[in-house]
C-alpha cells in the first residue's frame, strides 16, 4: 500500500459521494444537488469504474507511468461525466436551465490531480519527458473543451454567449501580465546591472522597491487612476505617448512597479551568485568590464533571471485580475462582475482561466529555469 | 539607525491618525474634489484596522500551525512518503492566484469574513510549510548524527534540535504569509469582508482619491512595520542558535 | 625578463606588499611562498593589475608596464588559480578559446591550438573538447585551467596555488608535469604556494614572504643551507631540511665505479630516493642501473659538504 495514493483514494471517494453538479431550473432557484451516481443516466457504472480506478491505485506496485495514464484517464472520465450531466439535466433547447461544478466534482478534480502530480513526482521525468507530458495535458484539455461535450454546463454557456468579450478581455488580461513582465525586464535589468556595479546603492535602491511592494495591490492599482491622470492632463505630449488615467494604463503601471522588486532584486542576487573564481579568472585573462558582463555574468546570471520572469510572470497573472475592479480589463471584468451579480458562473469564467494561465506560465518557467540551471551544471 | 526611526515616525503617525483621523483631514483635503469627504467615515478606521488585523493574525497563526504540523509529518518517518509529493504540490500551488482563490471560495463559503478567512489560510500554509520544510530537511546531517549519537529520543531531538533550529527560517515563512495576507485581506472586501479594503474600494467607486490613499496608506505602513518585527525576530533567533547570517 | 621595482600595495592603514623587488629570468620558475596573510597572493595580483600598485613598477623585459591598458597586459599574462576558476557554462574547448578569442585569432587557429593543448596536457583532444567543467575530474579541470592561460602563449605565467584544491597523489603528478611542459615551452612562471615542499620541488628560485616583505630570493639550495632569517628557518622547517635538500640533486655526481648486490636504483632517482633505499634496505651501497653504485657514505659526505 502507498499512502499517498490511500490519502488520493479518500477525497476521491467522498467526492464520488458528494454531489457531482448542482443543478437550477432558472438562474435564481434554489438548486438541486446531485452525486455522479444520480446525475448520469449510466452514473452506477461510471462511478464504480472511478472507484475501482482509485482503489486499486492504492496498490505499491502500480508503476509511476500508470498512475500518469490512470489519473488522466480519471480526469477525462470525470470532465465528460460533467459534460453529460448537463446535457441530460437539461435537455435540448431549456436555455434557463443552469448546472454547474459542484464539491464532489472539485474534490474528484484534486483526487486525480494529486494522482497525477505523485505519479509525475515518482518518475523523476528527464526535461525533456517533462516537457512532453507538459504538452500531452494541455493537449488533453485542449480536446475536451473543443469536443462541445461541455457545451451545457453552465460556465461554458456564459462563455458561449460571451465569445466576443471574451476574447477581448483575453486579450487585455495577456496584455497586461505580459506587457508589465516586459517593461520591468527593460527597467529592471539594467537597474539590477546597476546595482551590482554600485553597491552603495544596492541599500536604498532595495529599500524603495520593497516599500512598494507593500501597498496594498487594490491601493496602488486606485492610486495610478487620479496620478496618471493628472499627469496626461498636465504634462503636454504625455497623453500622445498612450499615458492616460483610464482604461489599462493604469494597471500596466501598477503592475510594473510590483514587478520591479523581483526583477531588480533577483538580477542582483544572480550576478552576486557567479563563483568569484569565474570572475576572478575572467579578469586575470583580460576581458574588459563589459565582456566580463555579457559573457560571464550575465549568462552565469539567467538562472535567477528565469526564475525573477516565473515570479513575476506568475504574480502579474493573479494580480491583473484586480485590474478588472478599476476597469482595466482583463479576466477580472468577469470575476468582479460575477461577484456584483452572485453570478458564480461568470466568477468561475473570470477565475478558472486565469488560474490555468497562471499555473502553465509557472510549470514553463519552471522548466526553463531547470533547463538553464542544468547546461550550466547547477543542477 | 535611521531607519529604526523612520519605522517609529510611520508607526506614531499610523496610530495618531487611526485615534483621531478628522484630525489629519487637512491632509487629504487635496486629494478630494467637488466637496468630497476628506475622510472615510462610514465606519470607525480604527474598528475596521483592527478587524483586519485580526483575520490577518488569525489566518497566520492557523496556516502556521497547519503548516508546521505537515512539515513535521512529512518529515518523521511515518509520513516521508509524502515528502517527494508535498513539495510538488507546494510549488504547484504557490502558482495559485490569491484574487482567483478568493473568488472561488464564495460559491463554497458565501460572502462576508469566512470565504477570506479561508483563502488567506490557505494561501498562507504555502510559504510556512516550504519554509518549515527547507529548515528541517536543510539542517547539516552532521548535526541530526550528534543528536543520535548522544542518545535523544525521537521526541527530544524534536524539541531541543530541530525545532530551534528551524525557528529563523520559519520566522521567515511567517513574515511572508503575513505581509502577503495583508494585502491580501483588503481585496477581501470586494466578497464584503470587513477590512480596510472597504476603505479603499468606497475610493474607487466614488472616484474619491483621499479614501484610496488613506486605506492605502495604514495597511502599507502595518505591513512595513510587522516586515521590520518579524525580520527583528529572525534575527534573533538566528542569533540565539548561533546560526548567524 | 620579468622586474619588479619597489612594489608596494596599501589597504587603508595595512601594508600588504612593502618595497618588494626581484627578477625572474626568462624560462624560470619563480615560487612566492609564506604562510597566509603574507602577501604573496597581492603580489601576483600586482603583475597583472588584478590589484593596483600604490607605487612601484613591473616590467617586462624591460619595458614597463604601467603604461598598457589593464586588459591588452592581462592577455599578455597567462592566470591560472586555484580550483581552476573555469567558466562553467562554456565547453572545454570555449575556456581554452577564450584569450585567443579575445585576441580575435582565426578560428582555424584557436582549433589547431585547443587540440594542441588539449594534447601537451595528455586529455585526449576528441573525448575532451566538448565536455562542461563539471564533467571534469578535479586533476583534469585543473589541467584545462593551466591550458586555457597557456594557449595565448603568454610570456608570462601567474599561477595561484594551481595544486590546492587537488589530493596529495595527483597533486605529484600535476607538479611533475608542469615541469615537463614548462621546460618543453620555456615558458616563464611565477607560482604562490604555501606549500615548502612545493616551492622546493618546482622552483628556479624561490622567494620567501612574511608580512608583505620579501624576505630571502634565492635558489633553493641557498635558502634550504643558508636560511636568512629565523622565520626561513622555521619555514622550511629545520627537521626535514635534510631530506628537502637531499631531493634536489640526482645521484648522477656521486655515482662511482663499483658492484653492490640487491636490487639496483634508477638512474634519474635522487639523493633522498637513494638514501631512504639504503636505509629500508639496510645497505650500505646500492648498484645503480645501467652500472655504478651509489654509497651511503658518498651521501653522508655529499649532505656534509652541502651544509659548508
Amino acid at each position: 500500500m502507498s499512502p499517498p495514493a490511500i490519502l488520493v483514494a479518500i477525497l476521491g471517494l467522498v467526492g464520488l459521494w458528494l454531489p457531482l453538479v448542482q443543478f437550477k431550473p432558472n438562474r435564481i432557484a434554489a438548486g438541486d444537488s446531485l452525486t455522479l451516481a444520480a446525475a448520469l443516466e449510466a452514473g452506477w457504472p461510471v462511478a464504480l469504474g472511478l472507484a475501482a480506478v482509485l482503489i486499486l491505485g492504492c496498490l505499491r506496485y502500480w508503476s509511476p507511468r500508470l498512475r500518469i495514464v490512470a489519473a488522466a484517464l480519471g480526469i477525462a472520465v470525470l470532465v465528460l461525466s460533467l459534460g453529460a450531466a448537463a446535457s441530460q439535466l437539461v435537455g435540448p433547447d431549456n436555455k434557463l436551465a443552469r448546472v454547474s461544478p459542484a464539491s464532489g466534482f472539485w474534490l474528484m478534480l484534486l483526487a486525480f490531480s494529486l494522482m497525477w502530480a505523485d505519479g509525475v513526482t515518482r518518475m523523476r521525468p528527464s526535461l525533456r519527458a517533462s516537457w512532453l507530458m507538459l504538452a500531452g495535458a494541455l493537449a488533453q484539455v485542449a480536446a475536451l473543451l473543443l469536443s462541445g461535450q461541455l457545451a451545457d454546463v453552465s460556465v461554458m454557456r456564459e462563455l458561449a454567449a460571451r465569445q466576443d468579450t471574451f476574447a477581448h478581455e483575453a486579450r487585455a488580461h495577456l496584455i497586461l501580465a505580459f506587457g508589465s513582465l516586459g517593461l520591468a525586464l527593460l527597467a529592471g535589468l539594467p537597474l539590477g546591472i546597476a546595482i551590482y556595479q554600485a553597491p552603495r546603492w544596492r541599500g536604498p535602491v532595495l529599500a524603495v522597491l520593497n516599500v512598494l511592494q507593500t501597498i496594498p495591490s487594490l491601493a496602488l492599482f486606485g492610486i495610478m487612476i487620479p496620478i496618471l491622470g493628472w499627469i496626461a492632463a498636465t504634462l503636454p505630449g504625455a497623453g500622445r505617448l498612450g499615458v492616460s488615467g483610464i482604461g489599462m494604463f493604469p494597471a500596466l503601471v501598477a503592475l510594473f512597479l510590483y514587478s520591479l522588486l523581483p526583477v531588480v532584486s533577483n538580477t542582483l542576487s544572480g550576478l552576486a551568485g557567479v563563483p568569484a573564481t569565474a570572475r576572478d579568472a575572467a579578469a586575470g585573462l583580460g576581458m574588459t568590464r563589459a565582456q566580463m558582463m555579457f559573457q560571464i555574468l550575465l549568462p552565469l546570471g539567467l538562472p535567477a533571471l528565469l526564475a525573477a520572469v516565473r515570479i513575476v510572470l506568475v504574480q502579474n497573472i493573479g494580480l491583473t485580475v484586480i485590474a478588472g475592479l478599476i476597469g482595466g480589463g482583463g479576466f477580472g471584468t468577469f470575476v468582479f462582475q460575477g461577484l456584483n451579480q452572485t453570478a458564480m458562473d461568470l466568477v468561475l469564467l473570470g477565475a478558472l482561466p486565469t488560474i490555468a494561465l497562471a499555473l502553465v506560465s509557472g510549470i514553463v518557467m519552471g522548466l526553463l529555469v531547470d533547463q538553464s540551471r542544468a547546461t550550466r551544471g547547477q543542477a | 539607525m535611521i531607519g529604526r526611526l523612520l519605522l517609529a515616525l510611520a508607526a506614531a503617525f499610523a496610530l495618531a491618525f487611526l485615534l483621531s483621523p478628522t484630525s489629519f483631514a487637512v491632509l487629504f483635503q487635496p486629494l478630494t474634489r467637488n466637496g468630497a469627504p476628506a475622510i472615510y467615515t462610514q465606519a470607525s478606521l480604527l474598528r475596521l484596522t483592527l478587524f483586519h488585523l485580526g483575520i490577518v493574525a488569525l489566518a497566520v497563526l492557523i496556516s502556521t500551525a497547519v503548516a508546521l504540523a505537515l512539515a513535521l509529518f512529512v518529515t518523521r518517518p511515518v509520513g516521508r512518503e509524502f515528502l517527494p509529493l508535498a513539495r510538488t504540490i507546494t510549488t504547484i500551488g504557490q502558482t495559485f492566484p490569491p484574487v482567483a482563490v478568493l473568488a472561488l471560495a464564495v460559491p463554497v463559503m458565501g460572502f462576508g469574513t469566512g470565504p477570506t478567512l479561508v483563502a488567506l489560510i490557505l494561501y498562507g500554509l504555502l510559504p510556512v510549510f516550504e519554509n518549515a520544510l527547507a529548515a528541517l530537511t536543510g539542517q547539516p546531517a552532521k548535526v541530526a548524527e550528534a543528536a543520535r549519537g548522544m542518545g535523544l529520543t525521537p521526541a527530544q531531538r524534536l524539541w531541543q534540535v530541530d525545532l530551534p533550529l528551524a525557528l529563523p527560517l520559519l520566522l521567515a515563512g511567517m513574515r511572508l504569509t503575513a505581509v502577503i495576507s495583508l494585502g491580501t485581506a483588503t481585496i477581501g472586501s470586494t466578497v464584503a469582508a470587513k477590512t480596510l479594503g472597504e476603505v479603499i474600494i468606497a475610493g474607487l467607486l466614488s472616484s474619491n482619491t483621499a479614501y484610496v490613499v488613506q486605506g492605502g496608506m495604514i495597511v502599507g505602513i502595518i505591513a512595513v512595520l510587522i516586515h521590520a518585527g518579524f525580520q527583528h525576530l529572525e534575527r534573533r533567533a538566528a542569533r540565539a542558535t548561533g546560526q548567524t547570517d | 625578463m620579468i622586474e619588479l621595482r619597489n612594489l608596494t600595495r596599501h589597504y587603508g592603514e595595512v601594508t600588504a606588499v612593502n618595497d618588494v623587488s626581484l627578477t625572474v629570468q626568462t624560462g624560470q620558475i619563480a615560487v612566492l611562498v609564506g604562510t597566509s596573510g603574507s602577501g604573496k597572493t597581492t603580489l601576483l595580483r600586482l603583475i597583472n593589475r588584478l590589484v593596483q600598485p600604490s607605487s612601484g613598477q613591473v616590467l617586462i623585459d624591460g619595458a614597463d608596464t604601467a603604461s598598457l591598458p589593464v586588459h591588452h597586459l592581462r592577455r599578455r599574462i597567462g592566470y591560472a588559480i586555484q580550483g581552476d576558476g573555469l567558466f562553467p557554462h562554456r565547453t572545454v574547448a570555449r575556456n581554452i578559446a577564450t584569450v585567443p578569442r579575445l585576441l580575435g585569432w582565426p578560428k582555424s587557429r584557436i582549433d589547431a591550438r585547443i587540440d594542441e593543448l588539449l594534447a601537451l596536457f595528455q586529455l585526449e583532444p576528441a573525448a575532451f573538447r566538448d565536455r562542461m567543467p563539471h564533467q571534469l575530474s578535479g586533476g583534469q579541470a585543473q589541467r584545462v585551467g593551466v591550458a586555457r592561460a597557456l594557449a595565448a602563449k603568454p610570456d608570462l605565467l601567474l599561477m595561484d596555488e594551481p595544486f590546492g584544491a587537488l589530493d596529495s597523489v595527483i597533486r605529484a603528478k600535476a607538479q611533475s608535469d608542469l615541469r615537463d611542459i614548462q621546460r618543453q615551452l620555456g615558458t616563464t612562471i611565477i607560482l604562490v604556494t604555501h606549500d615548502i615542499q612545493e616551492a622546493v620541488q618546482l622552483g628556479d628560485r624561490i622567494a620567501v614572504m612574511d608580512r608583505g616583505r620579501v624576505l630571502q630570493y634565492d635558489s633553493p639550495a641557498q635558502i634550504l643551507t643558508q636560511p636568512a632569517t629565523p622565520f626561513v628557518r622555521d619555514l622550511i622547517g629545520p627537521t626535514e631540511r635534510a631530506f628537502r635538500l637531499l631531493s634536489l640533486t640526482g645521484i648522477g655526481p656521486i655515482t662511482m665505479p663499483g658492484e653492490a648486490h640487491g636490487t639496483p636504483i634508477a638512474r634519474d632517482a635522487t639523493l633522498r630516493d637513494a638514501l631512504a633505499e639504503c636505509l629500508w634496505s639496510g645497505r650500505d651501497a646500492l648498484p645503480v642501473q645501467g652500472g655504478g653504485i651509489v654509497t651511503l657514505d658518498a651521501l653522508r659526505a655529499n649532505a656534509a659538504q652541502d651544509r659548508q
